[in-house]
């Protein structure tokens, strides 16, 4: 009897992963992983909800003043990034994701994996180096001027910082988001639907349009929600692009006016709209279930299906050189002039100081994020109570806050825990304990993971609903705990995934800017912040050193990565 | 379709017992992951501890909102004469001020310098600094640029002036800040955002002279003479002046002075193209807005004396030199030589209104410039 039941649950659709009965009855031990996930998530909401208590406040004069001036300018833009960035990202990473696995064209290897070089490129600095290249005073606009004799009401240029710039830097920012999980979705998916495509008389665009994609909703869905949460959070690059957005609404209420409780019930408009996000792309994922079955997986041959000539093969190189160049290329090439026709004078001296101190902060976040990750994943799959599902999503909502809010959501209650330990050790020990967590590396690190949880959950978990739950089960019946089981069966399994996962934290780390501006501890600097500090004093060539060692360091992974990329070709045995 | 895997029954043979065993040890946290996690806390606490317990005699703690390099040449003159290290984090004043509120009664901080007179009086109301009695302080720093109750004094001078396209404006054309909202100037003006503290001063102190109505209708006047969205900083509107794009800039005097000393040929020839000229200096009128650069000892501060020495070097002859020559800024104390460019522009009057005015206008000035359009 018992076994029967165990076998009807565990097949049933709704629920991916339940303790049998027979397990739940041994009782007690099941805990310890609810209860770790439980504490994770809620260690990690801290910020978030802190931010969303000050909504309990009634609104006060501010937010009348700011909701008949400024508020409707905030929806509008923000509305308008959400949309041209969504589209444009899905555009360019599905496409060129499509062409690289499945059609054959000269300089493919290649593309696979330029196209993450934008990975490597903070946004401000794309930003920042547009703008220099492209604005009324920038050598193009005067070349222009110079050549034709123009002056400023004679012709029409873009305008570089305006909404639609913003719209542009940023898809060319993110769009390696959704082509690294599209074209891991492509990868796998069996060769059988496809073939039957084409053997129905549908060519490469056709079974692209009526097969493929809907096979790999899930993963392009995630991968767009990811670049849809980092576009909300981002603030260098509106800011400095004169679009006035919630986050730069936020810091204005916050520091300009001195609210904190106004600035606060902002940030919850903007987690709405992270919430908005967040159901669409659950609804994109649809009710299907993608687990690759072992019979009938036919792996992807060596070479690819589609052959393209002539004018399509040209096209198709156009469409993968253009992402790379504009997103990589030219505001690379543009910094390596500042930088060799200027520099940074302080350049030989602190720069090691502070190359050590990003990559320090990068590796031990990146590490930590993707175990927390893992716990966190594997906890919901054990246990996908609508409290765990619920705490999870919170958890990782920070990437959609902006980071310097999460400071704030930091700074509360680590001051609040500083003066409640330090006033124990008065009593209890008879001396101070002075901070142990404001300004410390350990509080930076903290306001890292609860920023970047969702790029290694969202990896993390993709990878492991890939594997069926009978592995689960299989293991279970040979004796295995369910720790055990992680550890032995599913990490071996999702290397690919944890890998991934890790080295997508620490390029984020290395190029982040707002929280650490506010938390970092004395005589702690990063290169982002040597960039920040020279670009926003107006001396970006001064900036260009700094911004190009982190671009340099960033690229690392995003070079680890691609060589995981090209190991999983088609042909080979894919890694999970 | 899966096999049929045996699932172990709970049924009492030995076999299930041992694998039951097994299946227990094994069921809770592994005791890798339990170790992994203690040793993560144990390292958090001790480096706490060990952080806190770090000596602090001879330091001073300084949250810096200034952005200049020259800034540590400063610092290290002091270490030098005084043998006492000085720590410095920098950032946003805002942001400074919220740390040091949230780090409360344990905070660290013992000196904070800000480059907005707003932003000390802010922190002043906050109840973040400490009035000291120095009378080297109170002798050297002028009556307008420091806090009657000693909280917090200016360090150096900045004027925010017009600066206008020499080929285009003639200078007899332009005379005060009020005048700038005339639609003679429609589309021809160039300034930053609201968001930055350097024109919520300048609105602050329009307010304190004329009120919170004529302020706003004046600003309306402004906002209709743009001659683009208000974006990027002051150097961005002088050079935007020289390309062309407007007529006139609302710009501090370094940024001017530091594009004309620039090594960059482009940028001097920017600056050659801009000229300077100090508004409201006509009988009469209330003179040119200036904002200090200024600092205050923090109320919670454990090395107080340490802070006062720091305070009383930066207003030394030594120190404002060092401010003048490296960010071409006016020192506040009578006496120092100038940068020579900076001199080249000129003596003029200054608006003599005490810098605590534009802190306590701040809001009312961010509200007028949002109902404006002034982004």
């Amino acid at each position: 009897m018992a076994s029967i039941s165990s076998r009807r649950e565990a097949s049933a659709p709704q629920r991916t992963m339940v303790a049998p009965a027979w397990a739940r009855a041994w009782g007690g031990r099941q805990l310890a992983w609810p209860l770790l996930t439980l504490g994770i998530a809620a260690l990690l909401s801290v910020p978030t909800l802190t931010v969303l208590a000050s909504v309990l406040v009634p609104p006060d004069a501010i937010w009348q003043h700011l909701a008949t001036t400024v508020l409707p300018q905030y929806i509008a833009n923000t509305l308008g990034l959400l949309l041209g960035v969504g589209v444009g990202v899905l555009v360019i990473g599905t496409g060129t994701a499509w062409l690289v696995t499945m059609c054959r064209f000269p300089g493919r290897g290649l593309w696979q994996w330029a196209l993450l070089l934008p990975l490597a490129m903070p946004t401000y600095l794309v930003a920042y180096t547009y703008t220099d290249l492209l604005q009324f005073a920038g050598p193009v606009q005067s070349t222009l001027r110079a050549w034709f004799g123009w002056s400023r009401h004679d012709y029409w240029f873009p305008e570089i910082r305006s909404l639609e710039g913003a719209i542009a830097v940023m898809t060319l920012a993110f769009y390696p988001y959704v082509y690294l999980l599209a074209r891991a979705a492509f990868l796998e998916q069996a060769l059988g639907p496809l073939e039957v495509s084409r053997s129905l008389g549908r060519g490469p665009w056709h079974s692209f349009l009526t097969v493929a994609l809907p096979l790999a909703r899930p993963a392009l869905a995630a991968g767009t929600a990811l670049a849809l949460m980092e576009t909300l959070a981002d603030f260098a690059t509106v800011q400095y692009f004169a679009v006035d957005t919630f986050t730069t609404g936020i810091y204005r209420t916050w520091f300009g006016m001195g609210s904190l409780v106004t600035a606060a019930q902002l940030a919850a408009c903007l987690l709405l709209f992270v919430f908005v996000v967040l159901a669409l792309e659950r609804l994109a994922r649809g009710r299907a279930r993608f687990h690759p079955t072992a019979l009938g997986q036919r792996p992807l041959p060596a070479v690819p299906p589609f052959r393209l000539q002539g004018l399509r093969a040209a096209a198709a190189v156009v469409a993968c050189l253009l992402p790379i160049t504009l997103g990589f290329l030219v505001p690379g090439g543009v910094l390596l002039r500042m930088a060799t026709s200027g520099g940074d004078p302080l350049a030989g001296a602190i720069f090691p100081q502070l190359a050590r101190n990003s990559f320090t902060l990068a590796a031990v976040t990146g590490l930590l994020a993707v175990l927390l990750a893992t716990l966190l994943a594997y906890g919901l799959r054990l246990a996908p109570s609508l409290l765990a599902r619920l705490s999870t999503r919170i958890a990782v909502l920070g990437y959609a806050v902006p980071g310097t809010v999460i400071a704030v959501g930091i700074l509360i209650p680590f001051g609040w825990l500083d003066r409640a330990v330090d006033s124990w050790a008065q009593a209890v020990l008879g001396r101070s304990a002075g901070l142990l967590l404001s300004g410390t590396i350990a509080g930076l690190i903290f306001a890292y993971l609860v920023r970047f949880l969702a790029v290694a959950f969202n990896t993390v978990e993709s990878g492991l609903t890939r594997i069926a739950p009978s592995l689960d089960e299989a293991a279970r019946s040979l004796g295995h705990g369910l720790s055990s089981t992680l550890v032995r069966v599913h990490a071996p399994l999702m290397r690919g995934s944890l890998l991934t996962a890790a080295m997508l934290v620490f390029v984020e780390v290395m190029k982040e800017l707002p929280a650490t501006l506010i938390v970092r501890p004395f005589n702690f600097d990063t290169l982002a912040i040597r960039v920040y500090r020279l670009a926003t004093d107006e001396r970006l060539a001064e900036a260009s050193t700094a911004a190009l060692a982190i671009v340099a360091v960033g690229l690392l992974p995003v070079i680890v990565l691609s060589l995981a990329i090209a190991r999983s070709q088609p042909g080979r045995r894919p890694p999970p | 379709m899966e096999t049929a895997v045996a699932m172990p029954l709970p049924v009492p043979d030995r076999e299930a017992r041992g694998r039951a065993r097994r299946a227990r040890k094994g069921g809770g946290m592994s005791s890798v992951v339990r170790g992994l996690i203690g040793v993560l806390l144990l390292a958090t606490a001790l480096g706490g501890f060990a952080l806190a317990t770090a000596a602090q005699n001879r330091e001073v703690n300084v949250y810096s909102s200034r952005h200049y390099d020259t800034d540590a040449q400063l610092f290290a003159a002091f270490t030098a004469r005084t043998g006492i290290r000085v720590n410095v984090i920098e950032g946003g004043e805002d942001q400074l001020i919220e740390r040091i509120r949230a780090e409360g009664a344990n905070s660290p901080a013992d000196v904070l310098i800000t480059v907005d007179a707003g932003r000390l009086w802010r922190a002043q109301q906050a109840g973040l600094l400490q009035p000291i009695a120095s009378p080297v302080l109170m002798e050297r720093v002028p009556a307008n640029l420091r806090d009657p109750e000693g909280y917090w004094f200016g360090l150096t001078k900045r004027a925010r002036v017009i600066m206008y396209a020499r080929d285009r404006v003639d200078p007899s054309e332009l005379s005060t800040y009020e005048a700038l909202a005339d639609p003679k100037w429609r589309g021809k003006i160039l300034v930053r955002s609201s968001s930055h503290v350097y024109n919520q001063s300048l609105v602050g102190a329009l307010i304190e002279a004329h009120g919170p109505e004529w302020t706003e209708q004046w600003a309306r006047g402004l906002v209709a003479n743009f001659a683009r969205r208000p974006q990027g900083g002051d150097i961005d509107q002088i050079k935007a002046v020289a390309a062309g794009e407007g007529d006139i800039a609302i710009a501090n005097t370094y940024y001017w002075v530091r594009l004309a000393k620039s090594d960059n040929p482009e940028e001097r020839a920017a600056a050659a193209k801009v000229g300077v000229f100090f508004p409201n200096q006509g009988p009469g009128e209330r003179g040119t807005h200036v904002n200090i650069s200024g600092a205050g000892v923090v109320a919670t501060s454990r090395n107080r004396d340490n802070a006062i020495a720091f305070l009383e070097f930066l207003v030394s002859d030594e120190a404002q030199e060092i401010f003048a020559k490296g960010n071409n800024e006016y020192p506040v104390v009578a006496g120092i030589s100038l940068d020579p460019v900076l001199a080249s522009l000129g003596t003029f009057r200054e608006d003599e209104v005490s810098a605590a005015r534009f802190g306590a206008n701040n809001p009312l000035a961010l509200m007028i410039m949002d109902r404006a359009g002034w982004r």
